[in-house]
């Protein structure tokens, strides 16, 4: 059984030229014999139903993955039903870390579909490889590019969207030798605001994204590899219409250097170091806004340096791997209030004052088979964890609530897991139990008036906060027939001193119109269940029946619901693919959210069901290829809101979309 | 590279070797500047003395530390030795009265500054001014001298002059921060009581309640306030006063006796927002 418990494919459009070396795909250790590369899932590329989708939908279509959705843009990915802080999410194994203390750029904003060839999801502390983490992990994988026989290869991407007039344009021109290649890609995005089911428009809710990574790579010698890498993306003028602000600019460069090894005939089958570095900024607009009470500037920024060294090793039935890695960032936000009254002087403060956050630690973890058809894994995982409060300005303003409270604050982490699976003659099985920690986020410990407009309160850090602690269990069952694809997958949450606001009712807030404070404080615990069933069935060649059922239920000690924690929600969809042509009927919904959160702004979600269709065909000229993806979404221009969505702002109405892609 | 090395070696020799001169150097010579952060307002001359004025920030209206020093006009040398008193006096068309005022002590025996603090509780105008009339005895002769001194109004509301619930006319003004800072600060005010025209006694063992309100920002308040209180007798009271964030903030008061009796002030609410008296300022 793989580590991978679910992956989306994504975009792969660029790699078609590629195709015929898609033998490479799958991981052989023993069979090494060069620097391998995870080759790019060229074979599905027209099997995507809209292929010049944003990320977020890709990875919505995860059982374990929600997207919070604050806009049009810039989703907030939720494993096992928990958010940003209970999560990791990497890039090529990199830390990123957003700089909104909105929570308006989660990183998965900064990338786009051209630059990743898959998503790797894990739940729980099976994602704990680069970090600690409580809800699981998704790691981004970037396109790669393989050495091979001189070839130059160029794409052009084009798409449209009628509900919010979305105009993308992209192209990818990659180049290869047997001993150099190098990608590059550029995608843009523009976006008018969309209208909901019976064609109401959603303010504030356009946006326009630019995106350019490069990738190149060296062969240093028969197995050993050398790759730098560089994403920039800026995005500008992006409305979040269930928030009170806007972003008028949020620009991310995303760097790293990797060396690759595969050791010959050694117990080692593969080592890779990569040395990164990533800046974003971003900053939060209110002056599109006709009504607002008071005008101010949130801008933020954020910075991460880090290092991963990971080791692959195969020792008789053991598969090893080893993880060193550390990181440090610094993440500062400040706000500026403008005074109705010009002549008074500005309102200042820093909201997230200067925090760095250095990180070490060590993973481990042992695959062992136990005979062909059972294998047990073990993960431990250690790190130590400091932050420090880094501007003078900043301690003083969190000493306002913390007069004792120290710079510098030093954790330390822990995590371990162990699995057991069985797999024979198509039925599957498996099942584990884990224990994970995390520190703080930044807004937790330090955040200082950060204005949530779901629950409408302010929110004060808190830094004497105790580390989170998981224990987790989970199980699945599956059978995967040549016809049939049947699973069943669970997992169960114990998080103690769970972090949650608290209103002080001593405290006056500052947002004019907010209901009052809250200090970050820890419940005694929290359990969170989700279950999920999904099911695959091939009726023929041509015809496949897809479905999804997932249940949710999160509840803190005292039976009170958690927020964000969808209802029952479904998805089936019935494809149809003969030759080069492709078609697909898709239905999605979610029952009646009755095990909502007053206490946590939220209140009754209605139920709602969309459907979905679309179709594709592919056209051969010569060596070319035109791939055309065409659709309709929200067929019946339902007008709905789901649970996830922030304030109960509607989602996208009736929308047509084609999607075109030329591969020379 | 050796000789890199080396270099790198020599230049962190030559570093630390700096630093610890400096070091060495401020034990060495402790410069002691009286006047550091001080600048003269004022200079009175008689016909033996000339009397130099001091002040952080110039004279105006509300609490004032004033340093003074006497030169003899004939040594040209700072007396150290002076008994020093005097007597501020607000010339109004109707009547003269005074205003709080402390003692004026020496700082340091070797030194040559007094010091002492005044609180004009309005400033001047075209008609009514301020005069200061000093004291002085220097090895037991007496010394008068008497000069007119400028208080404009100040910016900000420093000082509150009004008559409590209990009939009696209080004084309160506001003397630290200085500078305020995005932070828990230590808060000095003082409160005195007009017990005559020229007899403004401080008044002992009351507390002034404070309220920190920025009025731009919805009326929002900062926590973890003390109210300021004496420690002994005869001083000035001292409480810390938390700030959230830059900008202008009003300080607002209510003057409580020893027994929790309000004199003066009322509690912010949804519906008061500001206190009959207060302070402000703007950072």
């Amino acid at each position: 059984m793989k580590k991978i418990l679910f992956t989306v494919f994504l975009v792969p459009l660029f790699s078609n030229v590629f195709a015929q070396e898609t033998s490479k795909d799958t991981l052989k250790p023993l069979q090494m014999e060069e620097v391998i590369i995870i080759g790019k899932k060229a074979q599905i590329t027209d099997k995507q139903s809209k292929t010049l989708t944003s990320i977020d939908d890709y990875l919505q279509k995860s059982a374990k993955v929600d997207m919070i959705k604050r806009g049009a843009y810039a989703w907030e990915p939720i494993i096992n039903s928990m958010p940003t802080e209970r999560t990791l999410i990497t890039i090529d194994g990199m830390r990123i870390f957003g700089a909104c203390t909105d929570k308006m750029d989660p990183i998965t904003s900064y990338v786009e579909v051209s630059n990743l060839s898959e998503a790797t999801i894990c739940s729980g502390q099976e994602g704990a490889c680069f970090g600690s983490t409580i809800g699981g992990s998704i790691d981004l994988k970037r396109n790669q590019n393989s050495f091979g026989n001189k070839k130059w290869d160029f794409n052009l991407n084009s798409g449209f969207e009628s509900n919010n007039q979305q105009k993308i344009i992209g192209t990818a021109i990659n180049y290869a030798n047997k001993l150099f290649y190098v990608d590059t890609d550029f995608m843009l995005r523009d976006a008018e605001n969309y209208k909901a089911g019976n064609n109401q428009e959603v303010l504030f809710s356009q946006f326009r994204k630019m995106n350019f990574s490069a990738t190149s790579g060296f062969k240093l010698s028969k197995n050993k590899l050398i790759e730098g890498s560089l994403i920039y993306d800026k995005s500008t003028n992006v409305g979040y219409p269930a928030l009170p602000m806007d972003v008028s600019i949020a620009e991310a460069i995303i760097n790293s250097l990797k060396y690759e090894y595969a050791p010959l005939n050694s117990i080692v089958t593969n080592w890779e170091t990569k040395f990164y570095f990533n800046t974003i900024m971003h900053r939060m607009d209110d002056t599109r806004r006709p009504f607002v009470p008071i005008h101010m500037d949130m801008p933020g920024w954020s910075k991460t340096y880090g290092y991963y060294s990971k080791i692959n090793a195969k020792h008789e039935s053991h598969n090893l791997l080893l993880n060193l890695n550390s990181f440090y960032n610094k993440s500062l936000a400040e706000m500026t209030m403008y005074p109705a009254n010009p002549n008074e002087n500005l309102m200042f403060m820093l909201t997230w004052p200067d925090i760095s956050t250095f990180y070490n630690g060590l993973f481990l973890e042992d695959n062992y088979a136990l005979n062909c058809h059972s294998s047990l894994k073990f993960s431990a995982s250690v790190g130590s964890h400091s932050n420090k409060v880094e501007s003078q300005f900043g301690l003083n303003s969190l000493q306002i609530f913390y007069p004792e409270m120290k710079a510098k604050k030093d954790r330390f982490l822990k995590s371990f897991s162990g699995n057991y699976n069985y797999s024979e003659n198509g039925l599957e099985y498996g099942f584990g139990a884990a224990f994970g920690e995390r520190a703080p986020s930044v807004t937790e410990a330090y955040g200082f008036y950060l204005f949530n407009s779901f629950e409408n309160y302010e929110n004060i850090g808190n830094p004497n906060l105790k580390n989170e602690k998981s224990l987790e269990g989970n199980a699945f069952v599956g059978l995967k027939k040549e016809k049939i694809n049947i699973k069943m997958a669970s997992s169960y949450f114990h998080i103690s001193n769970y972090i949650v606001g608290k209103p002080d009712a001593s405290l006056v807030p500052m947002t004019i119109g907010a209901t009052g404070v809250k200090i970050y404080t820890a419940l005694d615990y929290a359990t969170i269940f989700n279950v999920s069933l999904t099911s695959e069935f091939k009726f023929s060649k041509q015809f496949k029946w897809n479905s999804q059922l997932v249940y949710s239920r999160g509840k803190d000690f005292d039976n009170v619901n958690l927020p964000f924690i969808s209802p029952l929600n479904y998805s089936t969809s019935l494809a149809f693919a003969k030759d080069k042509f492709s078609s697909e009927v898709v239905l999605q919904g979610n029952a009646k959210q009755t095990n909502f959160s007053a206490v946590y702004g939220e209140d009754k979600t209605p139920d709602y069901a969309i459907i979905n269709a679309n179709f594709g065909y592919k056209f051969n000229f010569n060596k070319s290829k035109l791939i055309t993806k065409f659709g309709i979404e929200n067929i019946f221009d339902t007008y709905y809101s789901t649970y996830s969505d922030w304030n109960n702002f509607p989602r996208m109405g009736r929308n047509f979309f084609v999607n075109l892609s030329i591969i020379l | 590279m050796k000789t890199q090395l080396k270099n790198i070696f020599a230049i962190l020799i030559m570093a630390l070797a700096f630093t610890s001169c400096s070091k060495d150097e401020e034990v060495i010579t402790p410069a002691v500047d009286e006047l550091e952060g001080l600048s003269k307002f004022k200079e009175i001359t008689n016909t033996t003395h000339t009397i130099e004025l001091y002040s952080h920030m110039g004279v105006e209206q509300g609490f004032n530390e004033i340093k003074l020093r006497i030169k003899d006009n004939n040594t040209g040398q700072y007396v150290k030795n002076a008994q020093v008193s005097w007597m501020p006096l607000m010339h109004m068309a109707m009547m003269t009265h005074s205003c709080p005022n402390s003692e004026v002590e020496k700082i340091a025996a070797d030194g040559t500054l007094y010091e002492g603090y005044i609180v004009f509780q309005m400033a001047q105008n075209t008609t009514e001014y301020w005069d200061l009339k000093i004291d002085y005895t220097i090895n037991g002769t007496a010394y008068t001298t008497t000069s007119v001194i400028d208080v404009p109004a100040s910016s900000e509301r420093r000082v509150e002059t009004f008559t409590g619930s209990d009939g009696m006319k209080y004084i309160v003004a506001y003397v630290e921060p200085h500078h305020p800072k995005v932070a828990v600060n230590d808060m000095t005010v003082g409160v005195w009581k007009m017990q005559d025209m020229m007899t403004f006694p401080v008044v002992d063992g009351y507390t002034v309640k404070i309220d920190p309100r920025m009025p731009s920002m919805g009326n929002h308040s900062s926590p973890n306030n003390v109210n300021p209180t004496q420690s002994v007798a005869g001083d000035l009271y001292n409480g810390k006063m938390s700030l959230t964030m830059t900008g202008y903030w009003k300080i607002n008061l209510q003057l409580a006796t020893a027994d929790g009796t309000i004199v003066k002030g009322e509690a912010i609410s949804d519906t008061v927002t500001s206190s009959s008296i207060y302070f402000d300022f703007e950072f």
